[in-house]
């Protein structure tokens, strides 16, 4: 049972790391373009979703995606459809934190990187795609991975939902078993053992790459 | 779609001669109080963690590293739960806490929660502004003859804390979003009275603009206030003070 929850946290920090990055990337562009609409829309997006708590985000799209589907693409009322609800929730919710991130990454490219793909005649998407994304990747991959651990704390919060995670599945044995105490510091230790791991791995990395 | 959108549900009366729209304003007096509460510990706390992870003593910097690396790889909600759950059992003066009303038990368990999670976010900025000071600040206060404790208060702090100003005011607006987790336990926050009166008005959007609108409006006075405390902590002489 917990590896089931451990399961589904993972699978929600996938996917929603993975569309976000897309997202957030393509948001990024977007608010550093010189066309003032698609800047305005992306500052818009990602202010809006950064002044939000995720509990009232999850809530949100709990509402509406399920309502969303139902119509548009005629899923049946008695899906349960609170792990689509939460996918597409923590997606967009995540580009937003993404984005600032990437584009932050962005601009730490030297500007003269573009000068030099312009005069070797390659059109923007072009300088993008092949110059400026690859070496703004490279810096900004210790803040990407370091915003996956953020997240896969995070997704905890489908708690809200009733759905049955790793921390959801540790306090419902809890519950029925009337050892909640024991299994709440359990789930504490094992999320700590998990996101220590993974944040050292990270600084590890970060140290390693700073003395090439 | 065929929703029915009614507005007028706010001014409906809902029990004891209150309408939802106070149920709304009392939940987001709650957040309010929840985030300033919070606040308050987090500060402090977390001045005393980031100067600790400073001071030439291994110890010191060792237990609060410890503590910062705890508070920020367990998820906010189970620390909740920890808080509320388990430290009662644990702590001395638990069973006196189970015997308080729930709702102090609710206040005192997220607030305690809350005010520690965010300290340890707090220290590291504390803890990185001191150390963007040139060290001469420490030497220099050492070579006048003030002792250590006298170095930070007199010198390092009142530099450092006014450096970290811009990063704190995100933290700051961190702790009103946060608080939203309180709901989970129970206590009656914004996000937990825009649920109920889903529950009892069956109007889910016009109670989810309401209670969005009105963390935005917590936002932007949090961000108002900050800008205000920027402006007045500004170093003269300084990058940024323009």
């Amino acid at each position: 049972m917990l590896g089931d929850g451990m399961a589904l946290s993972l699978e929600i920090t996938a996917v929603a790391v993975a569309v976000g990055i897309v997202w957030g990337a393509l948001l990024a562009m977007m608010r550093l373009s010189g066309i003032r609409l698609l800047r305005w829309s992306a500052v818009g997006y990602v202010n809006l979703f950064r002044s939000i708590p995720l509990v009232m985000v999850l809530l949100w799209f709990f509402l509406i995606v399920p309502q969303v589907l139902q119509r548009v693409l005629t899923v049946s009322p008695d899906r349960d459809l609170r792990l689509a609800s939460a996918l597409v929730a923590f997606s967009l919710f995540e580009a937003a934190y993404y984005s600032e991130i990437i584009r932050a990454g962005i601009q730490s490219v030297s500007k003269g990187q573009l000068a030099a793909s312009f005069a070797l005649g390659m059109t923007y998407g072009q300088s993008m795609r092949l110059i400026i994304l690859p070496q703004a990747f490279r810096n900004m991959l210790p803040l990407l991975v370091m915003q996956g651990i953020v997240l896969f704390q995070d997704t905890s919060l489908v708690y809200v939902s009733a759905l049955a995670d790793f921390f959801g599945q540790a306090y419902g044995i809890g519950e029925r078993d009337g050892r909640i105490v024991e299994l709440l510091l359990f789930a504490g230790a094992v999320y700590f053992v998990i996101c220590f791991t993974a944040s050292s791995l990270v600084r590890r990395f970060q140290k390693a790459s700073e003395w090439q | 779609m065929s929703y029915h959108w009614n507005w007028g549900v706010f001014s409906q009366r809902a029990a004891r001669n209150q309408t939802y729209l106070d149920w709304l304003l009392s939940g987001a007096l709650f957040t309010v109080g929840l985030g300033l509460g919070s606040w308050g510990i987090a500060l402090v706390v977390g001045t005393v963690l980031g100067v600790l992870r400073t001071v030439p003593n291994r110890l010191c910097s060792g237990l609060a590293a410890t503590y910062v690396q705890v508070f920020r790889n367990v998820p906010l909600l189970v620390q909740l739960f920890i808080w509320y759950f388990v430290m009662p059992d644990l702590l001395p003066l638990g069973d006196t806490f189970k015997h308080l009303t729930p709702f102090v038990q609710q206040f005192g368990a997220a607030v305690l929660c809350l005010g520690t999670f965010t300290a340890a976010r707090v220290s590291e900025l504390v803890r990185s502004g001191i150390l963007a000071l040139p060290p001469g600040q420490k030497d220099a206060g050492l070579a006048l003859g003030l002792t250590l404790t006298e170095t930070y208060r007199f010198v390092l702090l009142p530099m450092s804390l006014r450096i970290v100003v811009p990063p704190l005011t995100s933290e700051f607006l961190n702790v009103f979003k946060n608080s939203a987790v309180a709901s989970t336990i129970g206590l009656l926050e914004l996000t937990a009275q825009g649920r109920q009166l889903v529950d009892y008005t069956a109007q889910p959007y016009e109670s989810f603009i309401a209670v969005t609108l009105m963390y935005l409006c917590i936002n932007t006075a949090v961000m108002a206030l900050m800008h205000w405390v920027e402006r007045r902590a500004r170093i003269p002489g300084h990058i940024g003070s323009h």
